[in-house]
């Protein structure tokens, strides 16, 4: 083989490992959230500093990082939910399939039936069912024949992997269910309302691996029809059901890119440290 | 250089498999080159000291080995720590196979130190030599992550298989001049053939220290890279 070959061989190596810092990929796969120049404040405070990165359609997005890197808040700024704080402030623009979600005139209610959002601890509504739990969105926003609403609950409770371990019990209380049945149970609910992008807040830190395990495997199942984002301080949990990672250090973005490369061979000196535990 | 990790004993345990590895590595040098020597100087006892000595490499084989499994499961390395680890486990498998190696070596010396000395023994101690080298080389380059010295380990092979053909060449000859000469001379052929195995596993390991540090792999190509 001529130096030629080999100089292709080694491309062909070097295309892989820099696919995934490319936006776009294929046309079959397109980003569904923009980020361009994000970011948070809490007062005077500066939470999020600058992040432009693109959100693939239909892929899991993990973002990784230590406490107070600024995760949270920016997955917060994705729905509009960050400004619901007293001071908060958000600077930048986040598209939704091209659409700007901090556009003049767009509903924040309507921003957020498209992007859901399921957090750390486990939060259903206390004085309702598991049925009334599931529709408490959709109901609002939806039919109120009967029929449509107990297909939904059915087919939102499927999705969310609980149909089987509830259909009997549908009218007791959500909060009767076990944390990792709620956490599902809340999943259910956001699904409900048909959402474009599931954004998850640490939503396995308060569950046993158990229960962990089936979140993660439900994760899997979900990424065939919603775009997800999940915050995670479990490294390996973001190395198992992420396609893509983010790494936040002091509110900035780090590094971006395909899951395996950054778990085996990141760029970044930072995201080394971390993710190799030497972080003091 | 990477500053620590937090937790100490994973810090001490990835220390411990980088000075096993490097005591391994020196062992099995050792034993090759005593074993050239026992087949120079026809000093049978010499081999059966070495070839009793295999079952230390082999016991450190399976020492590193326990290691590398133990570190995997208790503290799920990624990136550096993981393509470290996973060399280290590389390492050890060549090392025992160069341990081999060795030992063939001086079952062959054996046999024909008492048989009369076809010829005087001038190529096989330098590739030897070499090999040895090579081996060191390349474990110098994993311990100072050093890809240039790992490519060089890597091109230095050719000069090994060189010497092999050369061998082959010349035992050949000995065999149509003189058919008595077939038994000593497939041995000694066998040897250059030891030897140059030897070199492909210090190759091998040069290659894996390029993946170490660069996270990329240099195996399987036809032609070795310039730099990377």
């Amino acid at each position: 083989m001529s130096n030629e070959n080999y100089a292709s061989a080694e491309k062909r190596g070097g295309e892989e490992l820099r696919a995934p810092a490319r936006a776009s990929e294929t046309a079959s796969n397109k980003a569904r959230l923009e980020i361009h120049g994000l970011s948070a404040y809490y007062g005077k405070t500066r939470a999020v500093s600058n992040v432009s990165l693109s959100i693939q359609t239909k892929r899991v997005t993990a973002i990784i990082g230590p406490s107070g890197c600024g995760k949270s808040t920016f997955i917060r700024c994705l729905n509009r939910m960050h400004e619901v704080t007293p001071g908060a402030l958000v600077e930048g623009r986040v598209l939704l399939d091209g659409e700007d979600l901090y556009g003049p005139g767009v509903d924040p209610v309507e921003v957020r039936r498209k992007v859901g959002m399921v957090f750390q601890k486990p939060n259903p509504f206390p004085t309702m069912s598991i049925y009334d739990n599931v529709v408490a969105g959709f109901k609002l926003n939806g039919s109120r024949d009967r029929r449509v609403i107990d297909g939904k609950v059915e087919e939102s409770l499927k999705m969310a992997a609980l149909w089987e371990e509830v259909k009997d019990a549908l009218y007791k209380p959500g909060t009767s269910l076990s944390g990792g049945q709620q956490q599902r149970l809340c999943i259910a609910r956001a699904l409900a309302v048909d959402p474009e992008v599931l954004l998850m807040d640490e939503p396995c830190s308060a569950l046993d691996p158990i229960a962990t395990a089936k979140i993660e495997e439900l994760i899997h199942e979900l990424k065939e029809t919603v775009t997800i984002v999940i915050v995670t301080h479990n490294m390996q949990q973001a190395a198992r059901v992420s396609d893509y990672t983010a790494f936040f250090y002091m509110g900035e973005l780090v590094e971006f890119g395909v899951t395996s490369k950054i778990f085996t061979n990141p760029e970044k000196h930072q995201t080394e440290d971390y993710i190799t535990g030497r972080f003091g | 250089m990477l500053s620590a990790h937090t937790d100490k004993k994973y810090e001490e345990d990835l220390k411990k498999l980088r000075d096993d590895i490097l005591y391994m590595g020196g062992l099995v040098e050792n034993q090759i080159q005593r074993a050239v020597n026992s087949l120079v100087d026809r000093d049978s006892k010499l081999a059966e000291t070495i070839i009793e000595r295999d079952h230390e490499v082999n016991r450190l084989d399976v020492e590193i080995d326990d290691l590398c499994i133990q570190l995997f499961a208790l503290h799920q390395p990624a990136a550096r720590d993981l393509r470290f680890i996973t060399t280290a486990l590389k390492i050890t498998t060549d090392l025992e196979r160069i341990g081999d190696m060795a030992v063939n070596i001086c079952e062959r010396a054996l046999e024909l130190n008492m048989e009369p000395l076809l010829k005087p023994y001038i190529d096989i101690p330098r590739m030897a030599q070499i090999s040895q080298r090579m081996i060191r080389e390349s474990l110098d380059a994993f311990v100072r992550e050093d890809t240039d010295l790992a490519l060089k380990v890597c091109k230095d092979d050719q000069e090994v298989d060189d010497l092999n053909s050369q061998i082959f060449r010349e035992t050949i000859s000995f065999m149509i001049e003189d058919p008595h000469t077939i038994n000593r001379a497939m041995k000694i052929s066998s040897i250059s053939k030891y030897l140059e195995r030897i070199a492909d596993h210090a190759t091998n390991i040069a290659e894996m220290v390029v993946f170490m540090v660069k996270g990329k792999s240099i195996r399987h190509m036809k032609e070795i890279p310039q730099s990377i």
